[in-house]
Parts: structure tokens; C-alpha cells; sequence
């Protein structure tokens, strides 16, 4: 039996992030809109060991399996994680996250004089992944370069 | 080439070669007396949210010479805004009376916000510290039309080069060329943005940063104002103020064909004695500014044909 099931059991249907850096499983739920209101039992699990990351963080959905196109975006702090599609307590399917090429509405561009931090203006901050190890994003309105330390500062 | 007929001009990096190119031969078709195109009937909005003397008149100038009419405001004292509306309504109603929307704006990426929201083609007459297109154009087409080439050249640019529009789009617009080399001068604070430095490197064209300014290789010295207005902080701004000046001693020892550019205002970084040397064509660029933009603006609208 692994560790982190020690912790915490199986789940039976739903999904499993895994490879998450150590300290970012709160910042995945975040990306992902799960404040806990949702009624489904999340199982967050951090600083488990790994072969891998030295130390990393599991997040567990119960009854609900994540589509790719939802988790794509927690590639900005968890560049590593694999999905785990979970049927009948086996892995039906395993992806790796890949950072979409364009990001919406989930970060702010750091320029203060972008367009897209005007208020009361019709916009939503749009970045294009211009590198995805080490993440570089470059703000769609303003050309602003993004780095994954102000990304992680923006979502942590 | 895309067709330039409805085209939005947000940045000079939506223009391939082949259209600037293109661009540039109907300016010099114009600029003969060769080519009259006409826009009779057509109206062009100038919506200029932040001053302005060459690009605003300018191109109401373009637009009278080529027999179309011009609305617009300069300044938003005297309109809505001043009352709080906001910049995508302020758009909506341009783009209800007009055939064309030239922006000027403070914040980044507001010309771009301004062309979702309008189905007339926009214009963006400068956009914060990143881009001026046409500004570019009527640069790389003065430089064009006075080596009959832009590749081969020593570029240099001196000055504010990372809150200056007008020097990060000509380097953008130097990209989609093949220059020699671009020197770049400026103080350390002021050094070109790396976004910007970025489109030289990956386009393959040598690029030196240097503090200080050596014309001796340059075939085309560019000079632009130190962008006062953009500063965070106005004690960075006293730190550089004053830092690199054009004079006629620093032009000793350039080409005999090296050219001055500006994309004026100019303040104090070329002194005036400059005006008077044969390597000064920053009023000939200027005047180049009509040109180039009546050759755009029939483009945009159909004109030339």
C-alpha cells in the first residue's frame, strides 16, 4: 500500500491529481474552482514522498472525473502532475498535464498599465504560453512576459 | 501578403515584410504625384485619449489631402469620458459614425481592446509605452527611401529605449528585416525591454547593448526623448534625466551618409545645432508622416483602386 493511503483511502470513481509540487495542492483546487461548496468529497494530501519530486501533493475528487481542457491549467504551478481517471477503484486512464496555449481569465497581468486591469472595461486577461518548462506566458493586450515565480505569487 | 483592405493596425509585428514593402511603394507612388487616391466620403475618427501634435494632425492632414472628412476629439475634457464613460463605449459610438478609428490611449493593449469592440478597421496611434505601428512605418519607409534598402544597414538607437513606443516598434519593425547590426545605446535604467529585445534574437539579427553612444559604423542614428510621462517614479526619471545628448562633436567621425532620425518631440537629447548638419532628416521623416499614412489609410479603405 502506498503512503499517501495510509492517509487517506482509495476512491472509487473520480479523478486523482498526482506529481504536484509540494505546497501547491491548494493552489491546483483554486485553479481547478473547487472551493468545497461543490458537495464532492475532495481528499487533499501534502508532502508525500516521492521517487520523483523529493516531496510532493496528491489532490483526490471523488464522482467526478475532470476533463483534460479543466486540468490543463494547473500546469502553471504543477507542470509535472499526471490526471488519473479512476473507475471502480482502477486507473481507467493517466494523462500529463500540458499547459494550454492560451490562458484566460485566471491571472492578472503584472503591468498596472495593461488595458486588461482597467476596470469596468469589457477584457479578460489573456496570456499565450510562450515556454512551458521553465512556464513563460507574455500578456495577450500588452506583451508583458510572464515568469512562473509570479505565477505561483499569483495563485499560492 | 494579407490583404491590407479592413485590415486592424495594432502592432507593427502583424506586417510581414512583404506588406510594409508593399506599403512603402505606394507612399513613394504618392509622394511623386504618380498615384491620387481618393476617399471622398469616408469619415475618420480620432479618438486621443493623451496629447499629441504629428500623429493626430497628421493624419487628419492624410485624411483632408485624400478628400475624406475627420471627427474626433483630442483630449477627453470635452467629452463623455469626462463623465465617466468607458473606453469600449466611447468606441462603440466612434465606430457608429465613422469609417475608420485612429486611438491613442496611456494604458497598453487599449488599441487592441478598441479593435474587438469596433467593426470599423482601428488604428493605433500609439498605445501606452509598447506601440506606435505607423510611427514605424514612416520610420523604416524614411530610411527605405533614402538607402533604397533597410538590410545591410548599421541601425543605432540612443535614449529611453524601454518606456519609448516609437523605439520598440521600429525594433519590432527592424525584425522583419535584415539588418547588419543594431547597436543599441542607453543608460542601464533604460535599456530596451526584453520582450522587445527578444524579436531582434530570434529573428538572427546581431544586436550589441552599449552605454555609450559610437556613430563611426552607423549608416542610421535614431534618437528618441527620454518618455518623462511614464515613469513610475519620478526619481528615476531626475537619475536619467539629461544622460545622453546629441551634439555635433559626438557626430564626428560617422559616415558622411549617416542619417538622424527622431520621432520628435524633441527636447534636449539632439542639440539644435544638429538641425543644421547633413546627417539631420528628423523634419524630413516628419513630413514623410503624411505620406506614408495616406498611402495607409487608402489601403485600409479601398482607395487605391
Amino acid at each position: 500500500m502506498k503512503e499517501e493511503e495510509l492517509i487517506v483511502r482509495r476512491i472509487k470513481d473520480g479523478t486523482v491529481i498526482d506529481h504536484i509540487p509540494a505546497g501547491q495542492a491548494l493552489s491546483v483546487l483554486r485553479i481547478l474552482g473547487l472551493t468545497g461548496k461543490e458537495g464532492y468529497t475532495v481528499a487533499v494530501v501534502m508532502h508525500v514522498p516521492s521517487k520523483r519530486l523529493g516531496k510532493k501533493d496528491i489532490v483526490k475528487v471523488e464522482g467526478k472525473e475532470l476533463k483534460p481542457e479543466e486540468v490543463n491549467r494547473i500546469a502553471l504551478v504543477a507542470p509535472e502532475a499526471t490526471i488519473n481517471t479512476i473507475r471502480r477503484y482502477r486507473v481507467a486512464g493517466k494523462l500529463k498535464v500540458q499547459l494550454p496555449d492560451q490562458i484566460t481569465n485566471l491571472i492578472k497581468c503584472t503591468n498596472p498599465n495593461c488595458i486588461t486591469n482597467k476596470p469596468r472595461e469589457p477584457v479578460m486577461p489573456t496570456f499565450l504560453t510562450l515556454s512551458r518548462s521553465p512556464v513563460l506566458l507574455s500578456c495577450e493586450y500588452c506583451g508583458t512576459y510572464i515568469s512562473q515565480e509570479e505565477i505561483v505569487g499569483q495563485l499560492g | 501578403m494579407k490583404m491590407f483592405r479592413g485590415r486592424d493596425v495594432l502592432s507593427i509585428l502583424d506586417f510581414s515584410r512583404e506588406d510594409l514593402e508593399k506599403l512603402f511603394e505606394v507612399t513613394l507612388r504618392i509622394e511623386r504625384g504618380e498615384l491620387r487616391p481618393r476617399l471622398e466620403g469616408k469619415i475618420l475618427a480620432t479618438a486621443f485619449f493623451e496629447p499629441s501634435t504629428r500623429t493626430r494632425l497628421s493624419f487628419e492632414t492624410a485624411m483632408h489631402r485624400l478628400g475624406g472628412s475627420v471627427i474626433g476629439f483630442g483630449g477627453t475634457e470635452a467629452t463623455s469620458i469626462a463623465k465617466g464613460e468607458n473606453l469600449a463605449d466611447t468606441i462603440r459610438m466612434l465606430d457608429c459614425y465613422s469609417d475608420l478609428i485612429v486611438i491613442r490611449h496611456p494604458m497598453e493593449g487599449a488599441a487592441k481592446l478598441a479593435a474587438e469592440v469596433a467593426r470599423v478597421p482601428v488604428i493605433n496611434g500609439g498605445d501606452g509605452s509598447r506601440h506606435h505601428p505607423t510611427q514605424a512605418m514612416i520610420d523604416l519607409y524614411t530610411i527605405w527611401k533614402e538607402f533604397g534598402r533597410i538590410d545591410g544597414l548599421e541601425i543605432g538607437l540612443l535614449g529611453d529605449l524601454r518606456y519609448g513606443r516609437a523605439a520598440s516598434s521600429l525594433v519590432y519593425g527592424l525584425s522583419k528585416f535584415k539588418p547588419k547590426r543594431v547597436l543599441l545605446f542607453s543608460p542601464p535604467s533604460l535599456k530596451l525591454r526584453k520582450e522587445v529585445r527578444d524579436s531582434l534574437v530570434k529573428a538572427g539579427i546581431a544586436l550589441e547593448e552599449r552605454e555609450k553612444l559610437e556613430v563611426g559604423s552607423l549608416d542610421v542614428l535614431y534618437v528618441t526623448r527620454i518618455q518623462k510621462e511614464r515613469f513610475p517614479d519620478p526619481a528615476e526619471y531626475e537619475k536619467v534625466k539629461g544622460s545622453y545628448r546629441l551634439t555635433v562633436s559626438s557626430l564626428e567621425g560617422a559616415k558622411e551618409r549617416l542619417i538622424v532620425l527622431h520621432p520628435l518631440p524633441r527636447v534636449e537629447e539632439i542639440d539644435l545645432e544638429v538641425d543644421e548638419t547633413p546627417h539631420a532628416r528628423y523634419f524630413q521623416q516628419a513630413a514623410n508622416g503624411v505620406f506614408v499614412r495616406m498611402a495607409l489609410l487608402s489601403l485600409l479603405l479601398g482607395g487605391t483602386r
